[in-house]
């Protein structure tokens, strides 16, 4: 599962999604692995706007990373060439291969197995 | 052949011995690979898009997206098909384990577009005691809208039981904010009919109709007309008592035959 993903993702329960503490979810346990992915730049530049930065810093520095900035970069037409490439490796290479994601609100978590979250909700949550 | 969804839901139709069938059937992958093509055509997308697939399956739909230049992520609810569309290492992106009776999880303004193949119909099943259709047909299409950025189109291409389920899904999906209408290809053919259900989230966007003629939105049930009393000549009328007296639910109402309201000779 790509970080892009995980700073999409939300809890599956009704009462969770507008609140605060339920995005973005917490990961734990977490093991990576690197995905090669053919570079996108105009995906990357439609994609960004909707990308909620502090979710990521949150997310990346869950996983052990601190590398990314603390404000979300500008990408412009004649942007770096490795700022896109470092923005591609982060969102879209990085691949969660195991984990286990908590919900702040409600506290349920979602286990992530062979990169494919299970989101599905016991009968007594729905 | 009966309808998949008659035979038990959808977790449990797909397991693995179905998933395998499914995977290594030639047809079944160049319809589903043609419905794709074509519900691409129809999502029109502007640029590399972020599109969601919903009952993705074993990924040919999924993958066919991504060849198009889009990242795609996909949801299904059954293990065993996510297990197929793994296995075959043609979906680069990622795929959720999901129902999706029970909401798309993503937050706000996600998607730029939405594809769906062969899916929805799979709603519309009450298969367990917790499961009322119209609830999850409702938290389907609310969170859908929502997971939407304005202006993202969703092309579901799906198997209506009849035109109440097709009037079931589209009334929903405008309850919830969703403009929009069916597309049915190849309407003359039974065999080869296949229905389009296309929402916008907002946004100004047209289809381009050129070459669609499009099966109107609105489903008007044909009413029968009633003649009055003095219009239906003796047979009619004594036909139609019959018919409302079953309907009503009286039991020994007798069959209709060639001898039914015949004239009688005088003295009988």
């Amino acid at each position: 599962m790509k970080l892009l993903t995980v700073n999409f993702l939300t809890c599956s329960n009704k009462g969770c999604s507008s609140t605060a503490e339920a995005f973005p979810l917490k990961i734990e346990d977490a093991k990576l692995a690197i995905q090669q992915m053919e570079l996108k730049p105009e995906f990357l530049r439609n994609i960004v706007s909707r990308i909620d930065w502090d979710a990521l810093l949150i997310s990346t520095r869950q996983l052990g990373n601190n590398s990314l900035p603390e404000e979300k970069p500008e990408l412009t037409e004649e942007s770096d060439e490795v700022l896109l490439k470092s923005l591609h490796n982060v969102l879209l290479e990085t691949e969660i291969t195991e984990a286990k994601m908590t919900c702040g609100n409600c506290g349920h978590t979602y286990p992530v197995f062979e990169g494919i979250p299970n989101m599905l909700l016991s009968e007594t949550e729905i | 052949m009966s309808r998949p969804e008659h035979i038990a839901p959808p977790e449990f139709f797909y397991n693995d011995e179905e998933a395998g069938k499914y995977n290594s059937n030639t047809r079944i992958q160049s319809i589903q690979a043609e419905m794709t093509e074509r519900a691409i055509e129809l999502l029109d997308p502007e640029g590399p898009s972020l599109l969601l697939d919903i009952g993705c399956g074993s990924g040919i739909s999924t993958s066919i997206a991504e060849s198009y230049g889009h990242v795609a992520v996909g949801m299904d609810i059954s293990p065993s098909m996510l297990s197929v569309a793994l296995e075959s290492q043609e979906v680069e992106g990622d795929m959720l384990l999901a129902d999706m009776g029970n909401g798309v999880p993503f937050r706000a303004g996600t998607f730029d577009g939405v594809i769906s193949i062969s899916a929805i119909q799979w709603l519309l099943n009450a298969d367990k005691t917790c499961n009322v259709p119209q609830r999850r047909l409702n938290r389907f299409f609310e969170t859908l809208y929502s997971s939407m950025r304005r202006g993202g189109r969703a092309v579901m291409q799906y198997y209506p039981e009849s035109d109440r389920s097709q009037q079931m899904i589209l009334d929903t999906a405008k309850k919830c904010g969703f403009a929009g209408g069916m597309v049915v290809d190849h309407p003359e053919s039974k065999r080869q009919k296949k229905f389009y259900l296309i929402l916008q989230a907002g946004g100004m966007r047209t289809l381009n109709t050129s070459e669609m003629s499009i099966e109107d939105e609105k489903v008007v049930a044909k009413k029968r007309k009633l003649k009055r009393k003095h219009d239906m000549s003796t047979r009619e009328y004594i036909v139609h008592k019959k018919d409302l007296n079953r309907k009503r639910g009286r039991l020994s109402v007798p069959k209709d035959s060639k001898y039914s309201g015949r004239r009688r000779k005088a003295a009988f």
